[in-house]
């Protein structure tokens, strides 16, 4: 068998990682200037709009982006991501309904933002991902 | 599940990126089906058989009815 350089299963992954993360840089710069730049940068409600709307599009494209890049992956880098999904599915609900929870009822003096629960969910989803590497390695 | 991939591997003198080539997977997916850890779809052990001119029972030993 001739050694080959990359094959065309890697190829397109390799395509697929990289547009992902630009679609995902364009939505957190969007995303950064969407909340910093009011007041900052302009004061028209109308630029708002328009870069809150431009963050949602670069949104969706990460969205299609990640479910073309995970489409393109083989059988097990599936399985690892759909374990690590569910385990942060699962955090993200069960926590994030429970700081709800201590909030709502005053039991600490918290106050739960979106923020909290993104930040959890993203945590959970790097450490399941590389546990779960690790398992199958 | 047990395996003969790694000995066919061997034996065509073949790396698991040959191997990871060829069916279209990656390294670590071939490593993780040789040590058995993963046990393969049913279209990608079809295609390791087609690949090496065997079947599936020839390279796949299934033990959950062995006692």
């Amino acid at each position: 068998m001739e050694p080959k350089s990359k094959t065309t299963f890697e190829r397109t992954l390799i395509r697929n990682t990289k547009i992902l993360g630009l679609v995902t840089l364009a939505w957190v710069l969007s995303m950064a200037l969407a909340s910093f730049g009011p007041g900052l940068l302009w004061d028209a409600k109308g630029i708002t709009a328009l870069v809150i709307a431009l963050n949602a599009m670069f949104g969706v494209g990460m969205m299609l982006a990640n479910m073309r890049h995970i489409r393109a992956q083989d059988e097990l880098q599936q399985k690892i991501q759909l374990i690590a999904m569910g385990v942060s599915l699962g955090v993200a609900v069960v926590f994030g309904l429970s700081l709800s929870l201590v909030e709502t009822t005053h039991l600490l003096p918290i106050e739960v933002e979106v923020a909290h629960v993104v930040l959890l969910v993203g945590l959970t989803y790097m450490v399941t991902l590389i546990v779960a590497i690790r398992r199958y390695s | 599940m047990k395996n003969r991939l790694k000995v066919l591997r061997a034996e065509r003198d073949w790396t698991q990126a040959d191997l990871a080539a060829e069916l279209d997977v990656s390294r670590q997916t071939i490593n993780a089906i040789e040590k058995g850890k993963f046990d393969p779809s049913l279209p990608l052990a079809f295609k390791a058989a087609r690949l090496f001119g065997l079947t599936i029972e020839d390279i796949f030993i299934d033990e959950s009815g062995a006692e």
